[in-house]
């Protein structure tokens, strides 16, 4: 497989090899063609991408600064490590750079009404912000077990004007949050955007939120080239659907002599089978309208995944990566929660920065591979949200409550 | 002619549509399903579609996902779909299974095709498998002798249509409303329409479901359709009065059908 090829990924049908597709109810086949074309339209759209990027400058705040993390970066081996610090952005994460193309895409369908599931609640935030900014009803279905790990995100999303629904179904998690927002679409496509938060689901949603957060790769690597005059060895993200992995991953993908390395949830080890890891852990299957690497069992029935994580707390992934990770071309490693909680704390000790819990997944990977590879290593780490969600949890994890 | 076939035909000629339930495999329990379909065929039931419980039913409202679930948690697997598929088609009714795409996927195409012809069914009914996705499918069931059913919907194009209807062997599956299954107190006026253009691109019966649940539902679209399938309303109708209920509301929907 040549370079030239993964870039021209996915074809007409939305495969990147083997994997994702469409596998949806037949009564969304229109929506989602109405969705192809309208997005495909808008990225030719001199209008639309100026109106694009004036959000992202003027309201997002891009384009985010790549921070040295030089006292962090005495734990990775003495490598350097840099962060690309999407936790700056308006809303605290990456999410927002997906819902503002989808909200604009929303306005062109003509569409009055959108829908989101979230796990961590920064989706499900950065679309009632969206809603909001647009003048857009927004609804968000959010697992019930996530709705109490993440209670600071419910209260920014009913602030913003959202109603959220709590789902009570199967895992009561982001797996879950999808289903019922699936169910909502299928009833409401008339009127209704399903605002999918990451690069998963049916085609064109892998594509489109891959396109949306490019913009994360495309900046690091003239940052990267402007202020160090080189590009780093290896960039690493964590991988719950992994929009924000692939964002960051994108535009390196034609330098060969990059790495790419996406963090997956080890929860409490492979090992243990209570893990969110699709791509180390899993198999290949069909999950929420795609082909790709899933967490099953024997007869195809989806296992609950595990993670300290609720926005890496998900048994499918999006099928770049799966395909990406069948090429070769991405390496993907398992983080337990341990491994993560202990950089989470490294980070806000050693750079004064409280990173998501996602994010540290990311940050421990960074620690493993640069004791991996030593000095002279430059590893840049997607930063790709804060942690003040995450305050609650971990305030518990390290027993520090009054 | 496969009995399916058979089956419509027959219907056809007592100038009636014929009358299609859904249950799930392994509710109320493995051979609790076999019982209440028993009552159901005795009750007028033409054919029996058997769902594959599955942990992520997102095309499903609450009365069928609870379904699955206790099935699920009562330990069906996919031997005990492929049992009940046996069971149910030596009542010698054409017997289906209705199932999201991934169980198959990992059952294996060729397996599962073989082993659902082996043990008497007549066709598979694949909802979320899109045309585009089938071909594996395809030459799996045509090995096999396997009927495929496809769904059409009140938002598809002609285009369309004329794909899922040049995939389809079985029936052509209408779904009458734009949403999940469940019993819904009315059905859209276009379903009518709906039927009449699948007719343009196949003289394969077609068959209306989804929200379907009384009789004059039911004989609203007998004067159309080929064939009436309810799902939720039996499942309802068990959890409430068992088997004999399942058999009162056959009797009750049979009535409806003539034309
Ligand atoms: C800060 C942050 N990072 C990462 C993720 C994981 O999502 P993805 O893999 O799509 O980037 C989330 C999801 O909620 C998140 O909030």
């Amino acid at each position: 497989m040549s370079v030239d090829e993964v870039l021209v990924m996915p074809d007409l049908r939305g495969h990147f090899g083997k994997f994702g597709g469409r596998f949806v109810p037949e009564a969304l086949m229109a929506a989602l063609d109405e969705l192809d074309d309208a997005f495909r339209k808008a990225m030719v759209d001199p209008s639309f991408l100026a109106q694009l990027h004036d959000l992202q400058v003027n309201y997002t705040g891009r384009p985010s600064p790549i921070t040295h993390a030089k006292r962090f970066s005495e734990h990775a081996g003495g490598a350097t490590v840099l962060l690309k610090r999407e936790d700056l952005n308006h809303t605290g994460s990456h999410k927002i750079n997906n819902v503002l193309g989808q909200g604009l895409l929303t306005q062109r369908m003509g569409k009055t009404r959108v829908i989101a599931e979230t796990g961590a609640g920064q989706h499900g935030v950065a679309t009632a912000t969206v809603a909001a900014l647009l003048g857009l009803e927004c609804v968000v279905y959010m697992g019930e077990e996530d709705t109490k790990r993440q209670a600071l995100n419910v209260a920014r999303m009913k602030l913003l004007g959202a109603t959220v629904i709590p789902v009570t179904s199967g895992s009561k998690t982001l797996k879950d949050a999808i289903n019922e927002a699936m169910r909502d679409w299928v009833a409401n496509v008339q009127d209704t955007h399903y605002m999918l938060g990451t690069v998963a689901g049916p085609a064109p949603f892998p594509e489109m939120v891959r396109d949306f957060h490019r913009i994360i790769g495309d900046e690091s690597r003239e940052q990267m080239l402007e202020r160090f005059g080189r590009l780093p060895d290896v960039v690493a993200a964590c991988v719950g659907g992994g929009s924000n992995a692939i964002g960051i991953f994108t535009a390196f993908i034609p330098d060969s002599d990059v790495r790419l390395l996406g963090l997956e949830a080890g929860g409490d080890g492979i090992e243990t089978g209570r893990h969110a890891s699709t791509i180390v852990g899993g198999a290949v299957g069909v999950l929420h309208g795609a082909r790709s690497y899933i967490m099953q069992d024997d007869d195809g029935q989806t296992i609950e995944s595990h993670s300290i994580s609720a926005g890496l707390d998900y048994p499918s992934v999006g099928p770049e990566h799966a395909y990406l990770a069948d090429i070769g071309r991405a390496e993907y490693r398992s983080i337990t929660d341990v491994q993560a909680m202990n950089a989470f704390k490294l980070l806000c000790e050693t750079e004064g920065i409280i990173p998501a819990i996602e994010t540290a997944h990311a940050l421990a990977g960074a620690l493993e591979i640069g004791k991996e590879l030593g000095k002279d290593a430059i590893i840049l780490v997607n930063c790709s949200g804060r942690g003040d969600k995450d305050v609650e949890t971990a305030a518990k994890w390290f027993d520090m409550n009054p | 002619m496969s009995l399916l076939h058979e089956v419509f035909a027959r219907a056809k000629s007592e100038n009636r549509a014929a009358l299609i339930a859904y249950l799930p495999a392994g509710y109320p329990t493995a051979d609790g399903a076999v019982e209440c379909i028993a009552a159901m065929v005795a009750g007028g039931v033409d054919i029996v579609e058997i769902g594959f419980p599955y942990s992520d039913p997102v095309m499903d409202g609450p009365t069928i996902q609870e379904a699955v679930n206790i099935s699920l948690v009562g330990g069906t697997k996919s031997a005990t779909v492929i049992e009940t598929v046996k069971r149910v088609s030596e009542l010698g009714v054409p017997t289906l299974v209705m199932s999201y795409w991934n169980p198959i996927e990992r059952y294996g195409l060729e397996s599962f095709a073989t082993d659902f012809h082996a043990a008497g069914g007549a066709g598979v009914i694949t909802p979320d498998l899109t045309p585009e996705e089938a071909d594996d499918w395809i030459a799996a069931t045509d090995e096999q002798d396997v009927e495929r059913v496809f769904l059409v919907a009140l938002s598809s194009s002609d285009e369309r249509i004329s794909k899922v209807a040049s995939v389809t062997t079985g029936f052509v599956y209408a779904g009458a409303v734009m949403g999940v299954t469940g019993a819904r107190a009315s059905l859209s006026d276009a379903i009518e329409g709906l039927v009449t253009k699948v007719r343009r691109h196949t003289e394969l019966p077609v068959a209306v479901g989804l929200g379907v649940s009384t009789p004059e539902q039911a004989h609203e679209i007998a004067q159309y359709a080929d064939g009436v399938i309810v799902g939720s309303a039996f499942v309802t109708a068990i959890a409430n009065g068992g088997p004999q209920a399942a058999k009162a509301l056959a009797q009750a929907l049979s009535q409806g059908l003539s034309r």
